[in-house]
């Protein structure tokens, strides 16, 4: 450290990289002092003008606020308020477009001045030193100091280091072309100055602070040597001019020597960097307790009549500085925040000045010409010459042409510090930083994408375990099952014993089945005895179903054949009519359901009635012959000629007990019958419903002969499936929007999910 | 009311890549003269026709292309590729050979690749050596210096002997060749190359009438005048020192070496620096950007190299002068030599 102040004081600096010397144009602005400006008509203040995220906003339109009172708080550490520059209303909080690249608009608030200039109540702090350090913090935060240099980064941020810091650096180099602002704000302000670095002194206490400032602004230096001459801390270093000798890095290897390493903070290396307009703004928060509502912009450029440096109001618009100024720009308007280096151009004169603007940059065409035309790059290495990164622009060029990312990365893109100087000698005129900024948006964006992608992805794979882990242990349920039931059978109770002759009844029907194939014939009397089946009741309440279906499906076609010939002014009247058909057709589908439901309770009574009689075979079998006789009889008809052979035993057992139902499943079939040819039918309809029908009966059927076989211990499982499957329905037949097809699809689910539920019992 | 919007840096240098092409081509012009002062009209007679060759071959791959024409026809390179290949021809070599020569560089070496930056090789130097591979003998057809010469050469006779192979009066090219004495003439390199191989030293081989105190007449000044042309190049930051410096430094050193472990079979360093296209190269061939190392490390080594490479030649090649397979190896070289030559970025 004493080698580098002992340079310093030598008047020796190190040297960064490259550089260049574009033309000042400097003393367009030197020669005029800062001039206070009348208040503009409206401000547009934007809500965030830093680095970080923007606050909350605390006012609402129609407000009156105060000069100085928060527009916004902070609700994070990387958040800055910005504050009401003037007295007066604010008369909208809208996007509005704003100072970046991009010419995007954000949240701004505007603010209509009532001239009054009123301030809020002010705290004036006659001593500093008083304060501790994390009130001082508190009181930059609070002012809503954003560094001033370009960046916009909160400053209290900056101070709150932990690490110990060796340099402070106050940046004054100014190295753009034209902009003059620091340098009058030292020339007239040099006390405040003074009286902020000596906040931050307090408040990082640095074991040196240096002063870095370029030799082209003599009075400035000759201010600065004065107010310091006192103070051995504090040492001012006279630069030599070239750009981008202000780059924070750059500064930081002509004053220490020291590279910053890559994607580290200087404060890794103990240095800390201010912007000099920081410091006034600093002292002017804490001492005065003025928060940051102006600045010094430089209004120059060949196209003003009167460039000067003005202090001007955040949000001022830029088409304001500039009549103040006297512009005078032809059709072609070219106008930049900034410098002619880094600034931006603007693409509207609404732009409010921000608390980083510190240029307004108005050229004329010979002075800044647009007429480049980029030609292919011929190697020619000048760019890399004069790289204050040290980087390979042509090669990044390629690369960024090719959109290769890697090697991108490889030729360490993300160290440009988009300064320009590559751009600025390039003999093809190709717009390198340009390419870069795409680029690196390019790439921002992937890395994006694929932590999206890798999140996705790992949220596939937590499934995909998930769903094995579930499976296995339903897997295991099972086996703990139905090791439990062959254990109970086996315990020789009697119900184990009822269990044991429910297994041999299936595999009675397994073989009556297996008989079955053989010979063909069967007895028609035993084929009449099986209509009480769970199928056959299945079928009506199905066909009801889709009846009703059918119905609202017609009464809606129905309405919707009226309605055109209503009268187009009565439209609502036509929706009604509609509506009204909907309800009804709804309302009959109900009541069938209710029928149905009827018949049904009526069948199962019947059927269970008839089943307990016969006390020697449980109800299971009584369910299970009843099934094996379904299949006979459908067989049975289905084969012909028929055979005079002996049925099986089981078949022929009890003809009469089954006779009953037949007869009230026929009234049931009759009625539901009845109902459909009332709710206007058309014969392909049924039998598309029909076709439907069956096919659901099928799948019902397979599901439950599976079912019947494996076992009846997991109820839970069917019964949420039969309940989503309700749900299914519910939802599909509460969408009036669904067409006939959808409405005899969910009627066949409906069947199905009943089927099951049945099937279970 | 239109607003002008453009990415930054909105200022920018005023110098233009054609404008750099046209300070090269000022620059050749000292080397021009005095190749006619001592030879004659025959270089001027091939650079015009080169030229004009080059903008018609390059305005029908524009055209072929789809390229703005008027932006990239006038850009300069093809002019200054014309010129190159024109001055390195035998002054006597027949109109066809920078026909040939020219639409290769253009067509070939040039477009096909790409156009202007995209080239991987030096157009009129991979000209040049295919000229000088596919047709010999009028690519050695060197004529002595006028001074030396048994029948005057006017600007008619140049054209007739150009265009017809022979004079007016009927003069042949080999005719032409020959001395005062009856003797066919070469180049300075040539001559001291093939007396080695026949036994003679040095030393007997400078005796010759077309050397004037050991180094060959109107060649040292041709040198001369391309090295003045080449520091108003440097001098304008047109080109960068490191390839010239190290080139010439490698020559310095290795025939240095070469002259004093054996003065009698190695010519001097002079002699190097001052024969053949050694000046030529130094400034005007090597320092092609589209062809060069880019980094300043790069730049040395790619120089270095082509400094060997020349030594190697003309001490142990078959070629008197081997500027032009130097050149044509080093842009092989000079991709890789990039690859190794990076910088150290700021903070890495």
């Amino acid at each position: 450290m004493e080698s580098v102040i002992e340079r310093i004081e030598q008047g020796k600096f190190w040297k960064f990289h490259g550089g260049i010397h574009p033309p000042q144009q400097k003393f367009l602005s030197t020669d005029k002092p800062i001039r206070q400006l009348p208040l503009p008509e409206l401000l547009r203040i934007p809500v965030q003008q830093h680095i970080g995220e923007p606050g909350d906003i605390l006012v609402t339109v129609g407000d009156k606020v105060l000069k100085g009172q928060a527009l916004t708080v902070a609700n994070h550490p990387m958040v800055v308020p910005v504050h009401a520059p003037t007295s007066g209303t604010i008369t909208a909080i809208e996007a509005s477009v704003i100072a970046h690249p991009s010419g995007l608009s954000e949240l701004c608030i505007f603010l209509k001045p009532d001239g009054e200039e009123k301030w809020r109540d002010r705290e004036i702090c006659p001593d500093y030193q008083q304060l501790s350090k994390n009130d001082l913090i508190d009181k930059i935060a609070q002012a809503g100091i954003s560094g001033m240099g370009g960046a916009g980064f909160p400053s209290h941020i900056k101070l709150n280091t932990a690490a110990q810091i060796n340099y402070l650096i106050i940046n004054a180099a100014e190295c753009e072309p034209y902009i003059t602002a620091d340098d009058l704000l030292i020339r007239e302000q040099c006390a405040a100055i003074l009286d902020g670095i000596k906040i931050l002194d307090n408040i990082l206490a640095p074991a040196f602070i240096l002063i870095g400032i370029e030799e082209n602004k003599p009075e400035a230096i000759q201010a600065l040597k004065n107010a310091t001459k006192t103070i051995d801390k504090i040492k001012v270093c006279v630069l030599p001019v070239i750009y981008p000798t202000g780059g924070e890095k750059q500064l930081i290897q002509v004053l220490t020597g020291k590279e910053v390493p890559s994607g580290t903070l200087p404060s890794a290396l103990g240095i800390v960097m201010h912007n000099i307009g920081t410091c006034f703004a600093i002292a002017d928060a804490v001492i005065n307790d003025i928060p940051l509502i102006k600045r010094v912009v430089t209004v120059t450029g060949k196209s003003v009549a009167k460039p000067q440096n003005v202090w001007a109001l955040i949000g001022t618009p830029v088409e304001f500085l500039l009549q103040q100024c006297g512009c005078q720009q032809g059709n072609k308007k070219h106008i930049i925040m900034g410098g002619p280096m880094m600034g931006f151009s603007l693409p509207s004169f609404t732009v409010p000045v921000v608390k980083t603007t510190n240029c307004i940059l108005a050229p004329d065409e010979a002075e800044i010409p647009d007429n480049d035309q980029e030609v292919e790059c011929i190697r020619c290495g000048q760019c890399a010459d004069v790289c204050p990164s040290q980087l390979l622009p042509q090669e990044l060029q390629w690369s960024a042409k090719a959109h290769d990312h890697q090697a991108l990365n490889d030729l360490n893109l993300f160290d440009c510090i988009e300064c320009g100087a590559c751009a600025y000698v390039c003999p093809s005129h190709i717009p390198l930083v340009h390419y870069y900024r795409v680029a690196k948006a390019e790439i921002r964006q992937q890395t994006l994408l694929d932590i999206k992608a890798e999140k996705a992805k790992q949220r596939f794979e937590a499934r995909k375990i998930r769903l094995e882990r579930e499976k296995l242990a339903r897997e295991e349920k099972h086996r703990k099952a139905a090791e439990a039931r062959k254990a109970r059978m086996n315990s020789g109770t009697a119900e184990a014993n009822n269990e044991k002759s429910a297994v041999a009844a299936a595999l009675a029907r397994v073989k009556a089945k297996k008989a079955q194939e053989k010979d063909t014939n069967n007895d028609v009397t035993a084929s009449d005895t099986s209509v009480g089946s769970p199928q056959e009741i299945e079928k009506t309440d199905k066909k009801s179903q889709v009846a009703a279906a059918i119905a609202r499906a017609k009464a809606k076609k129905l309405a919707a054949q009226t309605a055109p010939n209503t009268e187009s002014n009565k439209s609502t009247q036509s929706s009604n009519v509609i509506a009204e058909a909907v309800n009804n057709a709804d309302n009959s589908s109900k009541a069938a359901e209710g029928e149905i439901t009827d018949s049904t309770s009526v069948i199962n009574t019947n059927v269970i009635k008839d089943i307990e009689k016969p006390s020697e075979l449980s109800k299971k079998d009584k369910i299970a012959v009843a099934i094996a006789k379904a299949k006979a009889k459908k067989r049975a008809t289905e084969a012909k000629p028929l055979k005079n052979e002996p049925p099986e035993d089981l078949l022929s057992e009890k003809p009469s007990n089954d006779e009953p139902d037949s007869q009230i499943v026929t009234n049931s079939t009759n009625k539901t019958e009845q109902q459909v040819k009332e709710q206007a039918l058309s014969p392909d309809d049924i039998k598309k419903a029909k076709i439907a029908a069956a096919i659901a009966k099928a799948k019902a059927k397979k599901r439950q002969t599976t079912e019947s076989i494996i076992n009846n211990e997991i109820p839970d499982d069917n019964e949420q499936r039969n309940e989503s499957a309700e749900k299914e329905i519910q939802t599909a037949t509460q969408g009036e929007s669904l067409d006939k097809n959808a409405r005899i699809a969910a009627a066949v689910a409906k069947a199905k999910a009943k089927k099951q539920q049945e099937s279970k019992n | 009311m239109a607003f002008w919007i453009a990415s930054s840096p909105h200022n920018h240098v005023q110098n233009k890549t054609s404008a750099l092409m046209r300070l090269v081509i000022y620059a050749t012009i000292p080397g021009i003269l005095t190749q006619w002062y001592f030879f004659g009209w025959g270089n001027i007679i091939h650079i015009i026709m080169a030229i004009a060759t080059a903008f018609a071959a390059e305005f029908i791959v524009l055209s072929l292309r789809k390229k703005p024409i008027p932006l990239e026809l006038f850009d300069g390179s093809a002019i200054l590729t014309a010129v190159l290949l024109g001055v390195s021809l035998p002054a006597l070599a027949p109109w066809w050979i920078t026909i040939i020569g020219v639409s290769f560089a253009i067509v070939i070496v040039k477009q096909l690749y790409g156009g202007l930056g995209h080239n991987p090789f030096n157009p009129a130097m991979a000209a040049y050596v295919m000229l000088l591979i596919s047709f010999p003998v009028q690519m050695t057809s060197w004529q002595p210096p006028s001074s030396l010469m048994s029948v005057n050469l006017d600007f008619i006779n140049t054209l007739s002997v150009i265009f017809t192979d022979f004079t007016k009066e009927g003069y042949s090219v080999a005719q032409l060749r020959m001395h005062v004495d009856g003797v066919t003439m070469a180049t300075p390199l040539d001559t001291v190359k093939t007396n080695i191989t026949l036994g003679m030293t040095v030393t007997e081989s400078l005796n010759n009438k077309i050397f004037d105190q050991g180094l060959g007449i109107g060649w040292l000044w041709i040198n001369i005048a391309f090295l003045v042309g080449g520091l108003f190049l440097l001098f304008k930051k047109a080109i960068a020192y490191p390839t010239p410096l190290s080139f010439l430094a490698t020559i310095f050193i290795f025939s240095f070496i070469a002259f004093l472990i054996s003065p009698d079979t190695n010519p001097s360093t002079l002699f190097y620096w001052f024969s053949g296209a050694t000046m030529l190269g130094a400034f005007f061939i090597l320092t092609d950007p589209v062809t060069c190392a880019t980094s300043i490390k790069g730049r040395i080594i790619y120089g270095c190299l082509a400094g060997v490479l020349v030594c190697v030649i003309r001490k142990f090649g078959g070629y008197p002068d081997g500027i032009a397979f130097a050149v044509l190896l080093c842009n092989m070289a000079a991709p890789l030599i990039d690859q190794y030559t990076r910088p150290r970025t700021y903070g890495h």
